[in-house]
């Protein structure tokens, strides 16, 4: 099995993209009105490189593939139950807060730390998987300040697509300005991916594969540690929702002549 | 006493800076001026010699990491010179472009210099310390920040200050050494769309974003696709923009579902998309849901063409709202463009 992979998958869970969002601020900074309660789902970009992961795991026998996520364990436990049924993987939960407003740094350590110290992961072999960004922080960078600790120098950042080649080797496609995709080619594992959409469609949901991962989820949620994150100096003045609302002229009166004849008057001005 | 290093990078080229370096350069000088700061800029690029120039009049103290291993973008190598101009320079705050190159390592060069990165920063400002302003849970949220704690690395979004366009002279660079790793990743280079295949276009001023809706039934009870695609390519030769789409339908051709198929994921704005930034953007069959409109946070001048009167873009999020058939519009639009072009 000279292409087995080690595939640590960093993701976390974020508000269902189609929620209202209201910012309040709390004795321990910003957050969000009712975070606890509104419906989540696994970080859409995060939950590509799940998908990705697993694409990759089952072509390469031998490989194995973690889930890797912080937040409420209540949350995780709820999201785990639409996310189990979609692939095979063993999770790692960290008890922790939810939402963007916590400093990535400490986000980071946290992960580092954990899986530094996961059971049976050969680092050598290790694929560090996650969103390019988050769909809460949406900074960019907690998978890169991982791989900085995990003393991984091979990064690349809006990843689509990795091929593994025979030597162990792979191609990665990432990225760049203009609707373009650089492509290196790595010599091999360790390697941090970063993934934006990437190429598959979000699996369909098996209940095997469901029940098969939730006999170990439950008990590794039951013993999940708990992870307190520092601010790191990081201090919010404030944080609020867009005021800008646009007064709409809603034109329902015009005819495809009338109304193109209008449009080529909006484009030319300046 | 606050102190400045702007991180720049050739571009393609080679032979200058790439414009998002210019736009931080521009972001350091006002950041210099309100600070009363030093500003001290650093190049990474083959040979900096000559993209120095185009910062003579800057009145920066100029640092360099060059050769052939800094020509093309890569974590390795991008890291230990950025890693070693800001060792050279020793300043409290570090201005990042936020380009797909910088964006890659400023946070793991943070993390080495002992540092703290904010990203996606749209302005500056404070008058003693610096307040940055950043969006979360994808444009949905805006915050303004700061931070005790030094170096502090901010990334600035690419599009939110101007241009650096100072007078070109014979810039003095300071050459520093950069340490490298042994380097595992090679470059191979860019790929792609064929070039009147290629649909994003970030530099122009028109966005256009087609939904979902060019693909669904039309009156007649057919689906046209094909003249969907045609209609949506005419327009994009005739005016030059740059095209965007929804989640759903780019999302179609994993369905198994009709696809216009010059769209990719690449394409997608909105919250699991992009958030470009174009002076002016016409939304087309699609309805202007909030995890789509998220994606228009930076679009100045908005404007719709939807067969549904009450739909999201009629409720404060577009400028004006056609409510019409986009087949229809685009069709008499691009006639009418292709006639003036004439």
């Amino acid at each position: 099995m000279p292409n087995a992979v080690h595939i640590v998958v960093c993701a976390g869970i974020v508000p269902d993209p189609l929620q209202t969002l209201e910012p309040i601020t709390g004795p321990t900074g910003p957050g969000l009105k009712n975070e606890m309660v509104l419906p989540a789902v696994l970080d859409p970009w995060a939950a590509s490189s799940l998908y990705e992961a697993a694409n990759l795991a089952a072509k390469n026998p031998g490989s194995k593939l973690w889930l890797v996520s912080l937040g409420p364990k209540a949350k995780l436990q709820q999201v785990m139950m639409t996310v189990a049924q979609k692939v095979a993987f063993e999770l790692v939960p960290i008890d922790g807060p939810i939402g963007g407003f916590p400093d990535a740094h400490s986000t980071a350590a946290v992960l580092a730390e954990t899986i530094a110290a996961l059971p049976g992961l050969d680092r050598s072999k290790l694929l560090l998987f996650g969103g390019w960004e988050s769909a809460t922080r949406g900074a960019g960078v907690t998978l890169q300040l991982v791989g900085e600790r995990l003393g991984i120098t091979d990064q690349f950042q809006g990843v689509d697509q990795i091929d593994l080649r025979e030597d162990g080797s792979f191609e990665v496609l990432e990225r760049v300005e203009g609707g373009k995709h650089q492509l290196s080619v790595c010599a091999g594992t360790p390697a941090v991916l970063g993934w934006a959409t990437g190429n598959l469609a979000e699996p369909r949901n098996n209940p095997q594969v469901g029940m098969a991962n939730m006999r170990t989820i439950m008990p590794a949620l039951a013993k999940a540690k708990a992870a307190k994150l520092e601010a790191n100096g990081l201090r919010y003045l404030s944080a609020s929702l867009p005021k800008q609302q646009r007064t709409t002229r809603v034109v329902k009166d015009l005819t495809p002549d009338q109304i193109a004849a209008e449009l080529v008057a909006w484009i030319g001005a300046e | 006493m606050e102190s400045i290093l702007v991180l720049t990078h050739a571009d393609e080229s080679g032979f200058a800076l790439s414009k998002a370096s210019l736009e931080a350069v521009t972001a350091g000088k006002e950041l210099a001026t309100q600070l009363k700061a030093s500003l001290t800029i650093g190049i990474v690029a083959a040979d900096a010699a000559i993209v120095a120039n185009s910062l003579a009049s800057t009145g920066a103290h100029l640092l360099a990491v060059t050769g052939e291993a800094f020509n093309q973008p890569r974590y390795a190598s991008d890291a230990a010179a950025c890693e070693a101009l800001c060792r050279a320079a020793q300043t409290t705050i570090i201005l990042v472009p936020g380009t797909s190159r910088f964006a890659r390592v400023a946070a793991g060069v943070a993390h080495r210099l002992g540092g703290f990165i904010d990203t996606h920063i749209t302005a500056l400002g404070g008058a003693d310390t610096v307040e940055a302003t950043r969006w979360y849970y994808r444009q949905r949220v805006e915050a303004v920040i700061s931070r005790d704690a030094r170096p502090w690395f901010l990334l600035l979004d690419a599009g939110t200050h101007s241009a650096y366009a100072g007078q070109p002279g014979a810039a003095q660079v300071e050459q520093i050494a950069a340490e490298l790793p042994a380097l595992r990743t090679i470059v191979s280079g860019l790929r792609a769309p064929a070039q009147d295949a290629q649909t994003i276009r970030p530099d122009v001023k028109l966005l256009l974003v087609a939904g979902a809706g060019w693909t669904k039934k039309q009156p007649d009870g057919q689906i046209h696709v094909k003249e969907a695609g045609e209609l949506i390519l005419g327009f994009l030769r005739v005016t030059g923009a740059s095209l965007g789409s929804s989640k759903s339908l780019v999302d179609q051709g994993g369905e198994g579902e009709p696809v216009l198929p010059f769209l990719t994921h690449m394409n997608q704005i909105g919250q699991t998309g992009s958030t470009p930034r174009h002076a002016k953007g016409l939304s087309t069959c699609c309805h202007g849901e909030e995890p789509h409109v998220v994606g228009w946070r930076f679009i100045a001048d908005r404007r719709a063409i939807s067969l549904d009167p009450n739909c999201g873009w009629a409720r404060g999020k577009a400028d004006v709202v056609y409510v019409a058939d986009a087949f229809q519009v685009i069709a008499k639009l691009n006639a009418l463009l292709e006639a003036a072009k004439a």
